[in-house]
């Protein structure tokens, strides 16, 4: 490898002679030299050059990151249609939706006032993360349940810290439990204390009918 | 590197292929006649150790490659089809399973040999560096393996590790998504976990070669580290540590192959054996044993993103390691504080891989703090301090005369008690 250095720095040492002697070629023929300050049309062609091939290099490189983003079979499983008819007060059913699983909870009374008694004050994400509802609005209990059916609670499973599933009726909060890193989440899901920096997010939803409930 | 050898051709052959490409000197520069500082410990041989098991790696997982099917639905499967039907199945995955183990017990090894004799500083910075990007693809890769045969740890890791990204502010999420091809681990994450899997070992094989290069061109550093001023101090690399180099790897092997063939599984975890389920985490997840330490700074930090931050510069303080350490002198061995503060980091990072696996509450969260402290403290504080307070014991004047005066390498023994003029 050593000579492998040694004999590119004698190409080096050529080129170096090389130009020297074309340099002095060039201020004869008063040919471009960068050390001109006024810019030339070599000067443009240089810069036009390189630019264009930048962003052909670009260009290329886009399928090659972007063959990697969901595909058109990913993005077609986008919505799902559940029937909630079976889910008794104080009962949760997991759905999957985009490969994720989605929490569908009828929460008791006890549960629906447990949430509503906590000041917003007291939360550490003071979000509601209601895709359904502006980003900005506030993590009240009423903003967490499903508009006009206060007593479901329908939830992306996902713990906001790194993803796993927590379990459901656990918790020092009665809610949910993270069993990776002990994240604890209300009976509202939404975080009350360990290292997840956000409520447990709420999909796109609507109840088509009564009981049938449409997610995403 | 072939500057080293004195190799000049002598059959027609040899010439003729010597003066289109100059293969025979190159080989005979780096490997054979190659200068190498005659006091080298067993420590030493890691080096080897470690290019040993990246072609037994490369070469059984060629083989399974073979018989794998990287897809949801048949992973699982084809690996206990691997294990149950295929010849020798069971041996080439026993042997590539426990061979990363194998790599990580290697490197820390390697690493701490580094980090102890002060290979790091000037002038092998260059060295250095390379090999902690060694080390972070070698943690790529196995990450990337051990999602391969799609059990609950598989899935689950692939899912917490992923997720580490999402801590990025703005484009984390986006960033998520694109690794995962999809809105969670999925076939698309599997298939472009295995391509990349595939490729990583073979960019450490070229990383491994610009690091041997390097450490050649500055030449090794050695338990004195006093540089090699004559012949005297050195002997040339075949015979003499070929021979050391074999005989560490055949003593390896019998501590790899007794994982291999009577604890295959004490490294792993039973949970990886039942097969991925998208909606049911596993009630403890914990990551392969070699990265406990890191976890455990991950899970020390009551904050997303302050996690994943100090668990990357954990690996990033490495990076700048060589410009940290004010002390002129290079071994630890001559380095009375330093030594005492470089156990007090080894035990640390052991405590902190104890801890990574220990649940995330109560008094473990506290103590994994006090050794993540710990642990950015010796880079950050003890390292640039302890150049200009502590008094070092004195260097021997050469390699020779440390061998031939101290009885042992690296002893610490002052130069100065050397006056004997028959051994210069």
């Amino acid at each position: 490898m050593v000579s492998a250095i040694f004999f590119a720095r004698e190409i080096a040492r050529h080129d170096a002679g090389y130009r020297c002697k074309l340099n002095r070629f060039r201020e004869d023929a008063t040919l471009a030299h960068t050390d001109q300050a006024e810019p030339n049309r070599r000067d443009f062609l240089y810069i036009a050059t390189g630019a264009m091939g930048v962003v052909g290099a670009g260009a290329l490189a886009w399928p090659f990151i972007d063959q990697m983003n969901p595909d058109a079979s990913a993005l077609a499983l986008a919505s799902i249609e559940v029937d909630t008819s079976a889910v008794e007060e104080g009962q949760s059913i997991t759905v999957q939706w985009r490969g994720k699983p989605v929490f569908i909870r009828n929460r008791t009374v006890a549960e629906i006032e447990e949430a509503q008694s906590v000041p917003l004050s007291d939360l550490p994400d003071p979000l509601a993360r209601n895709a359904n509802l502006p980003a900005d609005a506030e993590a009240t209990d009423a903003n967490r349940g499903v508009v006009g059916k206060e007593n479901w609670l329908v939830q992306v499973g996902i713990c906001t810290h790194l993803g796993c599933v927590p379990i459901g009726d656990a918790g020092e909060y009665d809610g949910w439990f993270c069993p990776c890193h002990g994240s604890h989440y209300d009976t509202a899901g939404r975080i009350r204390k360990g290292p997840a920096p956000e409520n447990l997010l709420i999909p796109p939803l609507e109840f088509v009918s009564d009981t049938t409930l449409r997610i995403g | 590197m072939a500057g080293h050898s004195n190799y000049v051709p002598q059959s027609a052959a040899a010439k003729w292929l010597e003066s289109r490409l100059p293969v025979i000197s190159l080989v005979r520069g780096s490997f054979v006649d190659f200068p190498t500082p005659k006091n080298l410990n067993y420590f030493w041989t890691f080096g080897g150790i470690l290019f040993f098991i990246l072609i037994a790696q490369i070469l059984t997982g060629i083989v399974l490659v073979m018989h794998y099917t990287a897809s949801t639905s048949a992973a699982f499967d084809s690996v206990e089809h691997i294990m149950r039907d295929v010849n020798f199945g069971w041996l080439l995955r026993y042997l590539h399973a426990n061979g990363a183990s194998m790599f990580f017990v290697a490197v820390y090894i390697h690493i701490f040999r580094g980090l102890y004799y002060g290979s790091y500083k000037a002038p092998r910075e260059i060295s250095w560096i390379l090999g902690v990007i060694i080390f972070l693809i070698m943690m790529a890769t196995a990450f990337m393996g051990y999602v391969l045969p799609w059990g609950q740890m598989s899935f689950w890791g692939a899912t917490v590790i992923t997720n580490l990204f999402s801590a990025i502010p703005l484009v984390g999420e986006t960033i998520v998504v694109w690794l995962w091809g999809g809105f969670a681990v999925d076939n698309p994450t599997l298939t472009r976990f295995f391509s990349l899997h595939y490729l990583l070992p073979f960019m450490i094989f070229g990383v491994v070669l610009l690091h041997v290069w390097a450490f050649h061109t500055t030449g090794n550093n050695n338990p004195t580290g006093v540089q090699p001023k004559t012949k005297q101090d050195t002997v040339p690399f075949h015979p003499y540590y070929t021979i050391k180099d074999l005989f560490a790897i055949i003593v390896f092997m019998i501590f790899f192959a007794y994982f291999v063939f009577y604890l295959p599984n004490y490294l792993g975890h039973a949970d990886n054996y039942i097969e991925a389920n998208p909606l049911v985490t596993p009630a403890h997840i914990v990551p392969e044993w070699y990265f406990l330490p890191f976890y455990a700074i991950l899970r020390a930090v009551p904050d997303k993103l302050g996690g994943v931050v100090l668990m990357f510069g954990a690996i990033a303080v490495l990076f700048i390691l060589p410009w940290l350490d004010t002390s002129k002198v290079r071994s630890g061995a001559y380095r009375p504080l330093f030594k005492q503060f470089f156990w007090i980091f080894a035990a640390n990072a052991v405590v902190l891989g104890y801890l990574g696996a220990m649940p995330a509450e109560g008094i473990y969260v506290i103590m994994s703090q006090i050794c993540t402290t710990i642990y950015f403290a010796y880079f950050l504080v003890v390292l640039p301090v302890l150049g200009f307070l502590e008094k070092p014991l004195p260097l021997p004047a050469s390699i020779a005369d440390s061998v031939l005066k101290s009885g042992s390498a690296g002893s610490g023994t002052p130069a100065a008690a050397v006056s004997a003029p028959e051994t210069k």
